[in-house]
């Protein structure tokens, strides 16, 4: 047979019975034991129309506070049932999703070099025949200004890459992913 | 150096899709993708860890039944019993082993267990319509189930669905996530499924088509099919031809 990658297609609108029910979401990326800044994000996927979207699953996979990731290309300890570094959600009617993690460390470039702390995310939908994938950095992270992903996305748009601080509620996160429009989250041609 | 450390230095790329093999975000026919879909450059991005590792599984439970969901309720669902098998590849050709597959799908009416799921087709009190398992060491899947019946929805004046089988598949990186669906040979709604319709490349579109397979069949008992799943791997260095 040959090797051409099989296509995408939706995850349509009634994933939610397999992929999302209590015991397979993952909202609780990381436990209370695991060490690192505590942080707790919320996410919000919104369409062209600036609507919510309620039918969306939003996966994340981050390194610990190391930065190293619990996969066989960077870890000896690649299986630990304590971290895993990977969690998924559906959005809710307000387009809503909600995780307890972990800031993670900085990932080395390859050649030479660090990233700054960030959250590779992939979004899912009724409506995407395939999932985009973007980044979550963390505004106001020194490690921003010198990071080498976001060196490549155009000044103007950094900005939707960023999650922000509640100034009320220490370690509390938003992000919101515009799928279209002129607040158009960067998606990444990875 | 350690092979670790010559791993993490020495980052492989993945191989990146050929134009046409893969659906656009954009495709109207498919009404939903309108408002759904970026309109500004995706920004490319080289490999890095971040890409090309990926959550492992393997030491949560996986139900005895999760692989055969005729046997998940106190009776047997009605409708066609099916073997479906294949294997998960890498685009090297590498099989992938312990990875998590996961599936969904309507039961032989046409009905999702989906509280959301309106067609007015009976629900099956003996079918849930989902199941998961690992790959074996060969990258090798079963799973048992009943054959899915197409189903109606509002993209347009009498859209129907093919029968198929939602496949959620891990892979070894984030990069490698494939969610599609898994189709069955000669359905005369293909030619109406803009789902289907939004692959460009004929060849590609042919590979979401499972094949009838014999062998898989057992006598008395089950039809089967094979479905064989490929992920994007790293890239394979080229050889000459
Ligand atoms: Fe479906």
């Amino acid at each position: 047979m040959d090797h051409v990658p099989t296509p995408s297609q939706t995850v349509g609108p009634f994933f939610h019975f397999s992929l999302t029910t209590a015991e397979h979401c993952i909202g609780c990326i990381a436990g209370p034991l695991v060490p690192g800044e505590r942080v707790w994000l919320q996410c919000r996927v919104l369409d062209g129309e600036n609507v919510p979207v309620p039918d969306a699953m939003i996966e994340i996979w981050q390194a610990d506070a190391e930065g190293r990731y619990y996969s066989e290309a960077d870890s000896e300890n690649a299986v630990d049932p304590a971290w895993r570094g990977f969690g998924r959600m559906a959005t809710g009617e307000d387009g809503i999703c909600k995780f307890e993690t972990i800031k993670p460390g900085r990932v080395p470039w390859p050649g030479s070099g660090l990233q700054s702390p960030h959250l590779k995310v992939a979004i899912f939908a009724r409506g995407m025949l395939k999932q985009l994938f973007t980044r979550i950095y963390f505004a106001n992270d020194p490690a921003n200004q010198e990071d080498p992903v976001l060196q490549r996305v155009p000044q103007e748009r950094r900005e939707t890459l960023m999650a922000h601080m509640d100034a009320e509620r220490p370690g509390h996160w938003r992000f919101d992913v515009h799928l279209q429009g002129e607040l158009e989250t960067v998606f990444f041609d990875v | 150096m350690d092979s670790l450390a010559q791993k993490k230095a020495a980052i492989q790329p993945y191989l990146r899709h050929q134009p046409g093999t893969q659906p656009s975000s954009l495709y109207e026919p498919y009404r939903a993708t309108v408002l759904r879909s970026p309109r500004k450059p995706l920004v490319y991005l080289p490999h890095t860890l971040s890409e090309v590792t990926g959550p492992v599984f393997g030491w949560e439970g996986i139900a005895q039944n999760d692989n055969d969901l005729t046997r998940q309720h106190g009776g047997e669902p009605l409708g066609e019993r099916i073997i479906v098998t294949g294997r998960v590849l890498e685009s090297n050709g590498r099989p992938v082993p312990n990875t998590l597959i996961e599936i969904w799908q309507a039961n032989s009416a046409g009905r999702y267990t989906h509280i959301k799921d309106q067609h007015p087709a009976p629900l099956d009190p003996n079918f849930s319509g989902t199941g998961r398992t690992l790959t074996d060491e060969h990258g090798a899947y079963r799973f048992v189930t009943i054959k899915p019946g197409p189903y109606p929805w509002l993209n347009h004046h009498n859209a129907w669905r093919p029968a198929h089988i939602h496949f959620s598949v891990f892979g070894r990186a984030f990069i490698s996530r494939l969610i599609t669906q898994m189709y069955f040979p000669g359905d005369p709604l293909f030619a109406f499924d803009p789902i289907f319709q939004s692959v460009p490349d004929e060849k590609a579109r042919q590979r979401m088509i499972s094949s009838f397979d014999l062998e898989t069949t057992q006598p008395q008992w089950a039809t089967g099919y094979r479905f064989d799943i490929v992920l994007r791997g790293p890239e394979a260095t080229p050889c000459k031809t």
